[in-house]
């Protein structure tokens, strides 16, 4: 218990240390730093749409941080969140595009998700498969695996799929759109914020209870603590490492639902900007357990909408740095146990 | 003159008390062994006096200065120097360059003095009857070769108290031998040697000064000569142990496990495994004795199903008739077969998980611990008490304290509980199984052994430790080169206990 609670404590430290450098970095910008941060508590949590704003951020990061969070647990560092997202999206709007209209809407969302998941899933298992079949290093091919997705995606886009002379797709079909928060509850009114958010909080509590409830969840822990000795008990453990990274990759590609299915409707180039990396930065912070993590991803969706209602005032930029120095500090506080 | 004063030491962890009041004179220039069972204490000990823990209370003086140290860095310049029993040496470095490692003796922006670094380790070496080419790259050297270099590395930095950590755990008798002759030979040239032991025969044997250490306390500081081994076992455990275990007349039925003509090869075609045969029958115990390295892992990999850089073997191992050769470890563990591997931490638990799910650690997926897609939580509980009980496995009951937290018995008794309690056992395949173990827990582990091979189960134990093997087997194989030797039959076994030293010579004969 003792133990539990400071581990709670070192990354809340972490976040307080940080907030304070941000405060001088808001004095060196010639503000106020307790006026700055009251005006953005006052749009973000303060607001109702602000709110809304905080929440589409917080499903995708959720997303793209427990792409990280779930090869972790086998000692495996994905670095393709960004490319996993991108592919997802992509198929997502393909598969949104393709989805006839007449289709009731669970069943053209459940497709369009599933395509988001099974591009960005078959990504993570290819990095799997080069790492299980000739030992490259996942970091290294997952690093690649975003340059070829950028690509390739960029080429679809461009040759194929945009609507002549834009750079998105059409629309995708009336029965893969999932429906805004402010449709179906009237609440976060006009913001992006849209029911993906289910998705995403099932899929982190699933994780969860998989990883640390289930006989498949107990080989896996243990194949990643200790390789030999799995082995030794006849854990199939190559197994683990391919279906942490696929699942991993399927969880990035799910991202997409959120701003394909969502929010944007269509596709277009841009749209998943350094969601990816954010998703990394999530994951160290929630000590990649599947529940700290949706604590983690609010605090950045909180960050990142909140760096962006005061650009006014002072550059959203320092937040960015926040999120970094965040990290650093987490890092730091965790080598020195 | 006093090399090492502790007085009331104490030092807790948390609400544990590892040492208790430990007052200790350690005389300049003797060999004083501490004894005591696993979690006795030993460690915790011996970590303050290296600096590695600061204790609770209680002071300590060095050469009779005060001594506080908040870092082993303090225990070095003070002249204290230790080995673990994990050697902590850079396998791509030569022997000359570990021993520098952090005591580089630079020309001013030159390179490495390695020359005449390499001659004092070569001189040091000599004097004190260690083999040592300063040259070798360390990874190529045997654990008996190691140990000699992080002896050097201390005598190198000048270290004149030494503490060694259950030197012989790892040594072939041997190397025990010639290790004992380096310490006395670090003895006459007025060095202070610390010895931390369980083994009571060698504390008999080098010792001049012994300490008993049992639940944190030092129960007697005592000279050696005059004392015996009964008494001093007493003492430890606080109880009268059985030294020898009772081992009545075995009766085998059909063999179990057939290894015939198996040969291996490694990547680079050296011959690991040369043309080996064995049989071991239902309620025999078939001991293997050997020095590490003869064949011992490559034969248990085989066993296990385990995939290596080998090459592919020849001959055939079979359990009860059926061919093992490309089965996975799960398959050959259903056809009833046990395996307990001789490095626990590193092959047959999970540090990390609490003992219950170590408990069932490659057994997990037997439908009595199943419920739906997780473990049947009140099953489990149910067969962690019964398994706790039945194995003396002592442990703080707190259900998340992971088992690294346990003493080496204690583990080792988890590993055994699980193993020995596989439904439809037939085969049982033991390597090193009281290595590190205290005695209380040796009695425990070899009565269940003898046990499980009265009930009809076929053991295939393999030791470094002549001891065990004669005490336990019905037969013996000696192991030199990949391939058995000699083999020793029920009858050999039964008259060679009755002569104990002569028997061991016999068997050394053959392994070396």
């Amino acid at each position: 218990m003792q133990n539990t609670l400071r581990k709670a404590l070192k990354p809340l430290a972490a976040v307080v240390a940080a907030m304070a450098v941000s405060a001088l970095l808001i004095m060196a910008a010639g503000q106020d730093p307790l006026f700055i941060f009251t005006k953005m508590l006052r749009m973000t949590f303060g607001s109702d749409y602000g709110t809304g704003q905080i929440m589409f951020r917080t499903t995708s990061l959720l997303l793209t941080g427990l792409a990280v969070a779930i090869p972790f647990r086998m000692k495996l560092f994905n670095i393709g969140g960004e490319g996993q997202l991108l592919a997802g999206a992509c198929a997502a709007a393909v598969a949104g595009i393709a989805v006839p209209s007449w289709l009731p809407s669970p069943a053209g969302i459940a497709v369009a998700a599933a395509a988001a998941m099974a591009a960005g899933g078959s990504l993570g298992l290819a990095a799997g498969w080069l790492k299980v079949r000739y030992g490259v290093n996942e970091v290294i091919s997952t690093i690649m695996l975003n340059f070829i997705a950028q690509a390739a995606v960029s080429y679809l886009l461009t040759a194929h799929l945009a609507v002549p002379s834009t750079v998105h797709t059409p629309d995708i079909s009336q029965a893969a759109v999932i429906p805004a928060i402010d449709d179906v509850l009237g609440i976060w009114k006009r913001s992006p914020a849209n029911l993906s958010i289910v998705l995403a909080l099932l899929a982190c509590v699933t994780t969860w209870a998989v990883i640390f409830r289930t006989r498949a969840g107990y080989e896996m822990r243990a194949a990643g603590i200790n390789h030999e000795a799995a082995a030794y008990a006849g854990i199939r453990t190559t197994w683990y490492q391919l279906g942490a990274m696929a699942a991993g990759g399927a969880a990035a590609g799910l991202a997409a639902a959120n701003l394909v299915l969502g929010y944007k409707h269509s596709f277009e180039a841009g749209l998943t900007s350094g969601l990816g990396f954010s998703g990394i930065a999530v994951a160290l912070l929630g000590w990649a357990h599947p529940l700290w993590i949706a604590v983690s991803a609010l605090l950045f969706g909180f960050l990142e909408y909140g760096g962006l209602a005061v650009n006014a005032y002072v550059p959203k930029d320092i937040f960015m740095m926040v999120q970094a120095v965040t990290i650093i500090l987490i890092v730091v506080s965790g080598i020195r146990k | 003159m006093e090399a090492v004063g502790l007085s009331g030491i104490t030092k807790r962890f948390g609400t544990f008390c590892a040492n208790r009041d430990v007052s200790l004179s350690i005389r300049a220039g003797s060999i004083h062994a501490i004894v005591g069972e696993n979690g006795a204490g030993k460690s915790t000990l011996t970590k303050i006096i290296y600096g590695m823990h600061a204790p609770s209370s209680g002071s300590m003086t060095i050469k009779g200065q005060p001594a506080a140290f908040s870092s082993p860095r303090d225990a070095i310049e003070a002249g204290i120097g230790m080995v673990h029993q994990h050697f902590m040496l850079t396998g791509g470095l030569t022997v000359t360059e570990n021993i520098m490692l952090g005591q580089e003796r630079q020309r001013a922006f030159g390179l490495l003095d390695t020359r005449t670094s390499a001659e004092r380790i070569a001189a040091i070496a000599r004097n004190h009857g260690m083999e040592i080419s300063p040259d070798t790259p360390v990874r190529e050297l045997s654990v008996g070769e190691e140990q000699r270099v992080e002896i050097i590395k201390l005598l190198f930095r000048n270290a004149d108290i030494l503490i060694l950590d259950e030197p012989t755990a790892v040594l072939t008798p041997e190397e025990t031998g010639q290790l004992f002759r380096t310490l006395r030979s670090l003895q006459e040239e007025g060095k202070t040697i610390i010895l931390i032991t369980h083994k009571l025969d060698e504390v008999l044997r080098i010792a001049d000064t012994v300490s008993v250490m049992r639940k944190g306390e030092i129960v007697d500081t005592l000279p050696v000569p005059g004392l015996d081994k009964q008494s001093l076992a007493r003492m430890m455990v606080g109880r009268q142990v059985l030294l020898r275990v009772n081992n009545p007349p075995a009766q085998p039925q059909k063999v179990v496990l057939d290894i015939s003509a198996l040969s291996l090869r490694d990547h680079r075609g050296r011959l690991k495994l040369d043309n080996l045969s064995l049989q071991v029958r239902e309620g025999e115990i078939y001991g293997i004795a050997g020095v590490e390295g003869n064949g011992q892992s490559e034969l248990l990999e085989l066993l296990w199903g385990m995939r290596s850089r080998h090459r592919k073997p020849e001959g055939r191992i079979t359990v009860d008739g059926r061919d093992v050769s490309g089965m996975t470890a799960r398959d050959i563990a259903g056809l009833g077969v046990s395996h307990i591997p001789e490095d626990r931490l590193r092959h047959a638990v999970i540090a990390d998980y609490p003992v219950p799910e170590n408990l069932i650690f490659g057994r997990h997926r037997e439908q009595r611990f199943q419920r739906g897609a997780g473990f049947n939580r009140a099953e489990l509980d149910a067969y962690t008490r019964e398994m706790t009980e039945k194995f003396d496995i002592r442990y703080d009951p707190d259900p998340a304290l992971p088992i690294s937290r346990l003493s080496g018995g204690n583990q080792q008794k988890i590993v055994l509980a699980r193993e020995l309690n596989r439904p439809g056992l037939r085969l049982l395949v033991l390597a090193q199984p009281t290595r590190g173990v205290d005695i209380g827990a040796i009695e425990l582990i070899h009565n269940t052994i003898i046990a499980a091979r009265q009930e009809g189960i076929a053991v295939l134990l393999i030791s470094a430790e002549l001891d065990e093997i004669m005490t336990l087997s019905t037969r013996i194989g000696c192991l030199y080169g990949g391939r058995i030797r000699h083999e020793f039959s029920d009858d050999d076994v039964i008259r060679g206990r009755r002569n104990q030293r002569e028997f061991e010579q016999e068997i050394g004969m053959h392994i070396t």
